[in-house]
């Protein structure tokens, strides 16, 4: 029977093409698309749930939207520790969280994650030039380190719950630090060592109300919001005065 | 209770922000100091970056200078010509100084001269302010003490552009003070601070202003230098945020009114002598942080397009 579905499901894409076999395979969705940072953000839970179709495991990959990031190493100089040698490195997701139904070793081969960069050590960056493979795999290993403490890059692989091997549910957590942008969900359908579906769905993390109106302001009409702060500034420091004075 | 900075982009404690205010506004109203120079060291401690803290804690000395200027002037003792010039020198040193952070930022140099520039400004203040006080101690105790001069003439009155100033009742080269203005004002810039604590010395003993004028005349003055800086660092690196400054504003405000009141019942040697003891603690800290070998020798940061 698994053979035979198997076989449908591969069969599938050479008629009507992957969105089909992928709809079919597996189906997920996320209980919100959108993360809002409010005034008292402290970190955010999206539930992604979804069915499979048969067996298999499950691996999701959160990817935050793409950053350039410099890896500066400390240097002793004349006693004092000094930004020495930076390595840039391009197209680093500003978050990386995954989650899987078991050890994702168990399920999946190397090759499989690798191309699907699932997993941190899988990420391919823009890797910096004028740098040789050693000093690179340091500087690398020491962003991802930093990403880690940051809490951006979860060190833990979250739990995904498998209920009568058909629906599935995981719960993504989101630091208070989130970084805002466009994010990327991925789920895998993995069957036997390779891929036998996957689904990517969009999740937005954004300011919003006041958080987004003021941070809109500085950044779109930084003249006018510098001489916003400086008026705040000059009354309430007037107003204090008066206040004060009479008491 | 959380709140979220939007441009610090973080989770802080909003009574954490507001004691950090009332106490250093506590320590600023007992020892008639800015408290930038402490400020702006507790934000970066708690995790605010540099660059933010910086810019910020300029636009709350703006507020907090405010309200001391506003009651000199009052008072009668804010040397008005003598802040303008002064003035002028803040908002050529300002300016420089801001394009400075914004290079050094993009060197990924700034915390380095951030901390460096506390070091050193901080130790030599609070060592020779330490001294000082002790000194005075101890004359006390003999009762006795020679009278410092009225006036003494050294190389700086021999600069040209003599001004007169009647307020300070001075007759000097205005380049003298423009140059104190030009170097507090990169200072502010680079620390986030007022510069009071180096420009009152400055006033006192370089220009020879009479003491009674120079609070008030360098409050006047930090109002508008804070300002410039305030407005650059929004244009120039969007890091002045609104919500920060006004939380430690409020926490500041009755700080300092109750540190003013506190104040009165200490003797001057004595605030000068803690105050001093104070500056080379924080002195201390930023030195321990510089040469303390670091958790992780790399440390990450946006590349900052060009």
């Amino acid at each position: 029977m698994g053979r035979v579905l198997r076989y449908l499901v591969l069969a599938v894409p050479l008629a009507v093409g992957p969105a089909a076999v992928h709809g079919n395979a597996l189906v997920a969705d996320l209980s919100k698309h959108l993360v809002a940072i409010t005034t008292g953000f402290t970190g955010a839970d999206v539930l992604l749930y979804g069915a499979i179709d048969g067996e298999g495991d499950i691996a999701v990959v959160v990817r935050g939207p793409n950053q350039d990031v410099v890896v500066r190493r400390k240097e002793r100089i004349a006693g004092v520790w000094v930004n020495g040698r930076n390595l840039t490195f391009r197209r680093v997701p500003a978050f990386y969280a995954v989650a899987a139904t078991r050890k994702i070793t168990d399920f999946a081969p190397e090759s499989v994650l690798s191309r699907h960069q699932i997993g941190a050590e899988h990420l391919r960056f823009g890797q910096p030039r004028q740098a040789g493979d050693i000093e690179i795999k340091l500087f690398r290993e020491a962003l991802l380190r930093n990403k880690r403490t940051a809490g951006l890059y979860p060190d833990r692989v979250g739990r995904v719950s498998v209920l009568g091997n058909r629906l599935f549910r995981t719960l993504i957590t989101f630091p208070a630090n989130v970084p805002t942008g466009t994010y990327s969900v991925e789920v895998f359908l993995i069957r036997d060592g390779v891929v036998a579906g996957a689904q990517t769905t969009p999740l937005i993390v954004s300011k919003v109300g006041t958080e987004a109106e003021i941070f809109d302001f500085a950044h779109n009409q930084a003249p006018l919001y510098g001489i916003v702060a400086i008026v705040i500034a000059l009354v309430a420091g007037w107003l204090a005065g008066a206040i004060f004075r009479k008491v | 209770m959380q709140i979220y900075l939007p441009i610090a982009e973080m989770s802080v404690d909003i009574f954490l922000l507001l004691g950090m205010g009332a106490g250093v506004g506590f320590l600023s109203g007992l020892f008639g100091v800015g408290g930038g120079f402490l400020m702006t060291p507790l934000l970066i401690f708690i995790g605010i970056s540099p660059a933010v803290a910086v810019a910020t804690e300029a636009n709350q000395i703006v507020a907090s200078s405010v309200s001391g200027a506003l009651a000199h002037w009052r008072r009668g003792s804010v040397d008005f010509k003598m802040g303008l010039v002064l003035l002028i020198g803040g908002f050529i040193g300002s300016t420089f100084g801001v394009l400075l952070f914004t290079y050094l930022k993009t060197l990924g140099q700034i915390d380095l001269v951030i901390r460096l520039s506390y070091v050193a400004f901080l130790g030599v203040v609070g060592a020779l302010m330490f001294f000082e006080s002790i000194r005075a101690m101890f004359r006390r105790r003999r009762q006795s003490g020679t009278r410092r001069r009225l006036h003494e003439h050294l190389w700086v009155h021999g600069l040209p552009f003599k001004m007169r100033f009647r307020k300070s009742k001075l007759y000097i080269s205005a380049l003298l003070p423009l140059g104190v203005g030009v170097l507090v004002g990169i200072l502010a810039a680079i620390m986030g601070v007022g510069g009071g604590f180096l420009m009152v010395p400055a006033m006192i003993y370089l220009i020879g202003m009479p003491t009674s004028v120079v609070v008030g005349t360098s409050l006047f003055q930090i109002i508008f230098v804070t300002a410039n800086v305030t407005f650059l660092q929004a244009v120039n690196n969007q890091t002045v945020d609104i919500v920060l400054a006004l939380i430690l504003l409020i926490g500041g405000v009755v700080g300092a009114q109750i540190g003013t009141r506190a104040g009165g019942r200490l003797r001057g040697e004595e605030l000068r002598g803690l105050l001093a003891a104070m500056v080379l603690l924080v002195c201390g800290k930023m030195l321990f942080d510089l040469v303390a070998t670091p958790d992780d020798l790399f440390s990450i940061d946006l590349l900052v397009s060009d």
